[in-house]
């Protein structure tokens, strides 16, 4: 942008016509901007404030009490947990394969251009088609039931897209040179990839699983038929093969179906603060690492 | 090196080549898993109920003793809906959108961008509660409503929905545009403002109706915020009436549905995965004539 070339707009020489669109365009501009920003604002100040007289430790350690009448969201945040990380470790794998093959394998353009379109095609997915189908697949095909690996199995195919495209963004960087380098001192190509291309796109990954797990965080809708909508206290292995509500499925329940609304402020709040950090993990590590390469 | 360790490497090779041409062709797998599985489970009832009954039936009683499963409320509540998300969000999005790429300081973008990508990260059933709480309510006294879950409240949220993806994929597509297009026209004497709205943003008008489409997606694929704020009765679509969409009409009664009654929620999630279908392939064509990059 060249800020010390541009005119500037209250040149008394303009027609009205023209100083009209001008200006009616500008504060168009404006209006829009602030409202945009105004809205941010409103929802996070809305959620916070109105989230915060009901925060108490005991609210986040404990399990939901019929017997006492309490409410506690810890059965929800380690379902979230244990439903993130499962997913995860399951898509990295597949996630950097594929693009490992489109970058790196693929001999036939033909074969790259139909699997690019499957992968862009498993990105406009809505989720409720995804859970539909997991449901149908996983929960009865395979017959996992509604339990929580049922759901990290759905986000898996959902969230491969994103893995895909930060990976092969990062491996497109990595500079041709180190690959004729490596081959030219006699290297195959899967030890050629191990040892100079997969440790110079590391960070893409790492994005990768930023932004992947930000989008699980967030998802609702493919969870509500695979993963279910228990509320009980387990362990990792119990609570990956048993029903469990996810934060945003607790939300939905609690405000939806129930009325709870002090207990869903407090899960909004939560997934809010989550999301604002994996944002913030994810552009700080991507600056921080395009630092380091320069 | 010896004959064995050769022989031993070249078969970690090839092992690995073979893995990961199965990682790459697995997601084709995938695609058609989903394709196979919605057409295995949503044919039946389609033809059962019959293609026309079944699309331009304007009445939909499912549990009904005689039952009716016209899903034509759902497609054109679907349609208005996005339709009505798009007319608010796309001249937010696009103004702002300009405002970003061509005028603010990079001061100015470096505090805004971030609040943007926070909007595209709140999760859906976030948007839906807040809806619930605070738009649902508003709605009803500003119009003096019995209810104010409508398809009113649903637009107004959908369009707070798309509105991060048209601003970002749109700052893309006008960042596109080379510079000297702005300097020719700044040269010929024609000011940033004509000159943003005159030259930059024809240049740029694929990758903004990408942005549109990307937001067509995404609003005609959304389920939870709307069905925490659009009432979820089965109506033809008014604006102040409670409707339900294609997405919500799946998810409402999926969780007690039995027999042609479940078969006919596949069906509709069928009919939804055409539409994005379509969507997505307009979406493809616009972006590589725009030459944007999908993010």
């Amino acid at each position: 942008m060249s800020d010390n070339a541009k005119p500037s707009l209250q040149q008394k020489s303009l027609p009205f016509g023209r100083s009209l669109y001008s200006h009616a365009l500008q504060s168009c501009m404006l209006l829009c901007i602030g409202i945009t920003v105004a809205l941010v604002f409103f929802l996070i100040l809305y959620i916070l404030i109105r989230a915060i007289p009901y925060f108490s430790w005991e609210i986040l350690t404990t399990k939901p009490s019929y017997l006492r009448g309490t409410i506690g969201v810890l059965p929800d945040i380690l379902n979230t947990i244990y439903l993130v990380f499962t997913a995860l470790v399951i898509v990295l794998p597949l996630g950097v394969g594929a693009a490992i093959y489109l970058n790196e394998y693929a001999k036939s353009q033909k074969l790259v251009k139909v699997i690019e379109y499957a992968v862009e095609t498993l990105a406009g997915i809505p989720s409720i088609i995804y859970g539909l189908v997991g449901m149908l697949f996983f929960c009865q095909f395979l017959s996992l039931q509604t339990s929580l690996l049922a759901g990290s199995l759905t986000l898996v195919i959902m969230s491969i897209p994103v893995i895909i495209r930060t990976t092969q963004e990062s491996l497109k960087t990595v500079p041709n040179g180190y690959r004729e380098g490596a081959f030219g001192l006699g290297s195959a190509r899967w030890h050629m990839i191990r040892t100079v291309v997969l440790p110079c796109c590391i960070d893409g990954i790492v994005t990768g699983c930023i932004l992947a797990a930000g989008r699980m965080l967030g998802e609702s809708a493919a969870l509500l038929f695979t993963a279910g909508f228990a509320h009980a206290l387990h362990g990792y292995i119990d609570g990956i093969t048993s029903s469990g509500a996810t934060l945003t499925v607790a939300l939905y329940v609690y405000a939806k179906e129930q009325g709870e609304f002090e207990v869903a402020f407090v899960i909004a709040a939560i997934l809010l603060v989550l999301c604002f950090i994996t944002n913030y993990l994810a552009q700080a590590y991507g600056r921080h690492m395009k630092k380091i390469k320069q | 090196m010896n004959l064995s360790d050769k022989s031993n490497k070249d078969s970690v090779e090839t092992i690995a080549s073979t893995i990961f041409l199965i990682l790459g062709v697995i997601n084709i797998g995938f695609v058609l898993l989903i394709c196979v599985y919605l057409i295995i489970a949503g044919l039946p009832a389609i033809v059962k109920i019959g293609p026309i009954d079944f699309l331009f039936g304007t009445k939909w009683a499912s549990t009904a003793a005689d039952p009716k499963f016209g899903i034509l409320p759902f497609i054109l509540t679907s349609i208005y809906g996005t339709a009505g998300a798009i007319i608010i969000g796309l001249p937010l999005g696009f103004f702002s959108a300009v405002y970003l790429a061509k005028i603010a300081s990079k001061k100015v973008r470096y505090v805004v961008e971030p609040l943007i990508d926070l909007l595209a990260g709140i999760p859906s059933v976030v948007y839906g509660f807040i809806g619930m709480l605070v738009l649902v309510p508003s709605i009803r006294t500003l119009f003096g409503l019995p209810d104010g879950a409508s398809l009113f409240a649903a637009i107004i949220v959908l369009a707070v929905m798309i509105l991060p993806s048209i601003i970002k994929v749109s700052i893309t597509a006008l960042e596109a545009v080379p510079q000297e297009y702005e300097l020719g026209s700044l040269a010929l004497g024609a000011n940033e403002i004509e000159t943003y709205y005159r030259v930059i943003v024809p240049a740029a008008k694929s990758g903004i109706a990408a942005a549109v489409v990307l937001g067509v997606g995404r609003a005609i694929g959304e389920a939870m915020a709307v069905m925490m704020v659009a009432g979820n009765a089965a109506n033809m679509p008014s604006l102040f009436e409670s409707v339900r969409f294609l997405t919500t009409a799946v998810a409402s009664e999926m969780s007690y549905s039995s027999g042609l009654q479940r078969e006919a929620l596949f069906s509709i999630a069928l009919v939804l995965f055409v539409f994005i279908m379509m969507i997505n392939a307009t979406l493809n064509v616009l972006l590589k004539r725009g030459g944007v990059k999908r993010k």
